[in-house]
């Protein structure tokens, strides 16, 4: 009983110094503190990322710039790129997975809280192991999609390279153990009632996107390690003087890059279906044929990959099959914009920050979206890959689509998380600004594109007709900046003051918003029983057909909640993440690194499986 | 039954400047929108096709266009007439919980899938149009893209040029693309394009140029640290014009008689440069550009500067600070030296 209590109020116990509550944070279990690393973690590299973008923005503000030269350049579009895609964006997502998943499925906490933890803390090294570069001066510099042969060891000698791949295998590893754990939770962990089809659409989305997590990311396993043996140990997997095709790493790249788009926008699009309903007070327009489109979305997400490779010479069946599977990926994708709409078609829309950000995404994404289907056009691609239009397309897809939906996320949940309000007049300046900002930046993107400026190019004459929207993209960006600063004054003065939330502060449909917020350590003091998707509107409101309301449910007892078992916090996922590092990198320094990191990883792991394997001590399970 | 809440928060009713602000940077858009314009006939404009191909590409671009315009246009206006349209009032009563509706959903599935066929069907046609294989009475020209630069072959005429195309107008022209180095990417914007460069591999594009002109042309394909500066020029020729260009690149270059030439060109011959270049009847190197008649393009290293006494002294004394990475080694030419083989080099017409 005692123990029980300790790890149950475990932070209680031990937040009273500063060491306290770092080492309660560094050996936390609680899929809720994970969800708060893993946000506060993402919007650090979201501002790196930005900060790359901004430094790209003001080199291109004119013809002939020389605020840096080519090689700083390409290690900022390179480092941009994979900082908003590993580092910002999809970290930004398991943010939600953590926090909401759980609560949204009535569970106290993932199927897996320690690996959970290992899988943030892997994430955490693998990401300053990227970083690090820029301190010795070695920034990757291959683009986000490093194309062979550029990135062998004849053409980029230095460590540049080394820090992205072994980077981003360690990032991988952190997403398959966080897909696997997360398909297990939402697979086994489901309040009784739950069935799939009353699952919260954000857990839907969450779910299809776990299944393109561990699906897609072995084929970037697969592609980063031959090039880590072609790199290190001599062999010639990607070298064309040797016979071999450089095209194989497209193919493995993108096998998993498409999927990957749709890893970072399927959250967001649940995201949204959640908002769009509680703040129009209905049910999301046919949910069950939005979930059945994300369903197809990260299906056919594994077979439209080669529509990045139209120029590579594929021959015209290819070109056409592709092109075909491309077209059809669109069908899905309309038909969630429509459904969006019709959610908010006859119903009472409350305007409020979450709602905005909702309805940005839609406007943005849809505009993505359709420049989207000129590419799947290869003559038309072939014109506008590689260029500042396809530059303009992703942005909308993933600033004007993710972005916003996780921003949109954000404002949302933030009462759960913290129990305090943002505060509306500053979230509607972030909003507006973040919108006149992105489209000032981005539009004129489009134009730039389709009057020839090709993608990666760190400078470019003054007579091609590209100065001024150059310059307006340029504070455009600027614009954005100053939006996020907007977002940040209002968490500092929510944090220090801010409206208490109370535990439904938007009249909302899902079960997070039927526990106190911020939620205890055990999420539900008593397991709820499941009837709709909307159960918690319908405890409420009544189903709205004249339906008896439900009872209200008797009062939880002490007894009960002493009942409740939670995992004890753990360093051994903590040590895990800090070893693998220690091992991976070591292939940049020296083999006794690796070898020594190798055993300690061993060691460690056996460590953490060996650590609650014990017998019963018998205060029950 | 749970009690909803009573109020959910509401903005602050104070004088909300975000609007207003928003308008005022609107219209400054778009009055400078006005004032500069979009001006789409540029050097690089991809939207004035030049060439049989860049039609093709450009009537499928127009077509998909005009109709996702009219989708934008009705699912921004629809989205932003349900928002007005059902905005909250003060004591609404809640909504009618709809859940969807059969009909409709299905009925939009198909409307979308019909529209993806319309773009669908001249798309298939058009690749399997552009990529039949070229008739024997094509120009072939063998491209190479190199890091940083572009070399052109003519094997019928055999000519060898770089960073400099000349083409007839009216004649198909079948590209074949190789490179010894990494990936680039062949694009000469209003001519129609783009093809990779894949080392080691031989790739195709075939089109033919129906106007006469001078059009850039640039790398596409990220290839390094002077991508950016991987540039050439297309110059498409009336037929007999190009007859012309012809016949002067297969004549020997002329000798100048100019002593700083001529010094120019001992330095040249006694130097490592005829390791990588080929000047015919004097060197016979492979690695940089043919130099054979160099004075006869206006523009050089990667397209990126004019032919200028002036630009090639100071390219050759410091290649990597006009061209950063250009592989083209410092000889440590002193300035007499380097003034001399420029007026060689500009002396090779």
């Amino acid at each position: 009983m005692a123990t029980q209590a300790a790890f149950m109020h475990g932070s209680k116990v031990e937040t009273e110094t500063f060491w306290g509550i770092v080492w309660s944070w560094l050996t936390t279990v609680d899929h809720k503190r994970i969800g708060i690393l893993y946000g506060t973690s993402a919007f650090i590299f979201f501002l790196i990322g930005g900060i790359e973008a901004l430094i790209m923005r003001l080199q291109l503000a004119r013809p002939d710039n020389t605020l840096v030269g080519p090689e700083r350049f390409n290690e900022l579009f390179t480092m941009h790129g994979t900082t908003m895609i590993f580092l910002a964006v999809m970290p930004l997502s398991s943010a939600f997975f953590n926090y909401m998943i759980p609560l949204m499925i009535g569970a106290r906490d993932v199927a897996f809280p320690r690996l959970n933890a290992l899988s943030y803390w892997i994430f955490l090294s693998g990401a300053l192991l990227l970083n690090s570069s820029w301190l010795f001066g070695l920034a990757p510099d291959g683009g986000w999609f490093g194309y062979a042969n550029l990135t062998s060891i004849q053409f980029s000698p230095k460590h540049t390279i080394d820090f992205w791949m072994l980077g981003l295998q360690i990032l991988g590893l952190s997403s398959m153990l966080a897909g696997f754990n997360f398909l297990v939770t939402i697979i086994n962990m489901r309040a009784p009632g739950m069935t799939l089809m009353r699952m919260p659409v954000f857990v839907w989305m969450s779910f299809v996107t776990q299944f393109l997590l561990v699906l897609a990311f072995p084929a970037i396993t697969v592609a980063l390690i031959l090039l880590m043996f072609d790199r290190f140990f001599g062999t010639l997997f990607y070298a064309p003087a040797a016979g071999a095709d450089p095209l194989l790493w497209q193919h493995l790249f993108w096998i998993f890059g498409h999927p990957e788009v749709y890893i970072l926008i399927l959250p967001a699009m649940g995201i949204v279906s959640e908002v769009l309903p509680t703040f129009s007070r209905k049910p999301l327009f046919g949910a069950p044929v939005v979930i059945y489109s994300g369903i197809m979305i990260g299906f056919f997400g594994f077979g439209v990959w080669s529509h990045h490779m139209f120029s590579v010479g594929m021959g015209p069946v290819a070109d056409a099959a592709f092109s075909i599977s491309t077209m059809l990926i669109a069908v899905p994708t309309g038909v969630k914009i429509l459904n969006w709409i019709g959610t908010l078609w006859g119903g009472s829309i409350r305007f409020r920050t979450p709602l905005y950000f909702s309805l940005g995404f839609i406007a943005m994404f849809t505009m993505g979206g359709l420049s989207g289907i000129m590419h799947a056009s290869p003559p038309v691609d072939l014109q506008q890959t590689d260029t500042y239009f396809v530059v303009a397309h992703f942005h909308y897809v993933l600033f004007g689509g993710s972005i916003f939906g996780l921003f949109s996320g954000i404002y949302y949940w933030w009462p759960k998380i913290t129990g305090k309000l943002l505060d509306e007049r500053l979230g509607l300046w972030h909003f507006w600004l973040m919108m006149l900002g992105f489209n000032m930046t981005f539009f004129p993107q489009h134009y730039l594109g389709l009057i020839g400026m090709p993608r990666r190019i760190y400078t470019y004459a003054p007579d091609l007709g590209w100065n001024f929207w150059n310059l307006v993209s340029t504070i455009g960006a600027f614009l954005i900046a100053v939006s996020l600063l907007f977002f940040i004054a209002n968490v500092i003065r929510t944090m220090r003051g801010g409206q208490v939330a109370g535990n439904d502060p938007w009249d909302a449909r899902t079960l997070e918003w039927a526990i106190p917020s911020p939620p205890p350590v055990y999420n539900f003091a008593r397991v709820p029983q499941v009837q709709d998707r909307d159960d918690f509107w319908l405890q409420k409101h009544g189903d709205g057909h004249g339906g008896a309301p439900r009872p209200k449910p008797a009062p939880v007892t002490a007894a009960e909640i002493a009942a409740i078992h939670m995992p004890p916090t753990s360093y051994w996922p903590l040590l895990l993440g800090l070893a693998l590092a220690v091992m991976i990198s070591g292939l940049m320094i020296s083999m006794y690194q690796v070898a020594i990191g190798g055993l300690l990883t061993l060691y460690l792991m056996y460590r953490f499986a060996m650590e609650l394997h014990r017998p019963p001590t018998g205060h029950g399970h | 039954m749970i009690e909803p809440p009573a109020t959910i928060p509401r903005p602050r009713r104070r004088f909300d400047w975000t609007p207003a602000c928003l308008l005022g940077a609107v219209l400054l858009l778009a009055s400078s929108c006005s004032a500069v314009g979009w001006n789409w006939d540029t050097p690089m404009s991809t939207v004035m096709p030049k060439s049989d191909f860049g039609k093709m590409t450009h009537e499928i671009f127009m077509l998909i266009s005009w109709w996702t315009l009219g989708i934008f246009i009705v699912v921004e206006v629809g989205l932003a007439y349900v928002c007005w349209r059902f905005r909250d009032r003060a004591g609404a009563p809640i909504p009618k919980q709809v859940h969807g509706h059969t009909v409709l959903e299905v009925g939009w599935t198909i409307a979308f899938a019909v529209v993806l066929l319309v773009f669908a069907i001249p798309t298939i046609r058009v690749i399997f149009k552009t990529q039949e294989a070229p008739a024997a009475t094509a120009l072939r020209v063998e491209v190479f893209g190199k890091q940083w630069w572009w070399e052109f072959r003519y094997p019928q005429f055999k000519i060898t040029t770089a960073n400099e195309l000349h083409l007839p107008v009216g004649q198909t022209a079948v590209f074949l693309l190789n490179g010894p180095d990494v990936i680039h990417s062949f694009w000469m914007p209003q001519l129609g394009g783009k093809r990779d460069v894949v080392p080691h591999r031989i790739n195709h594009i075939t089109l033919t140029p129906e106007v006469a002109g001078d059009y850039p042309g640039q790398c596409a394909e990220y290839c390094g640290i002077s991508h950016a500066n991987m540039r050439f020029r297309v110059i498409v020729h009336e037929p007999a014009e190009f007859e012309k260009w012809v016949k002067a690149q297969q004549a020997p270059p002329v000798e100048s008689t100019d002593a700083l030439a001529q010094q120019g060109k001992s330095i040249f011959t006694s130097s490592t440069c005829v390791g990588c270049h080929s000047i015919a009847g004097v060197s016979a190197g492979h690695i940089g550009p043919d130099l054979t008649h160099f004075a006869s393009r206006k523009r050089f290293a990667g397209s990126l500067m004019e032919s200028t006494p002036d630009n090639l002294t100071k390219w050759i004394e410091n290649p990597d600070h006009m061209k950063p990475g250009a592989l083209m080694p410092n000889l440590g030419m002193t300035g007499e030296q380097s003034k001399a083989l420029a007026a060689y080099l500009l002396s090779l017409k």
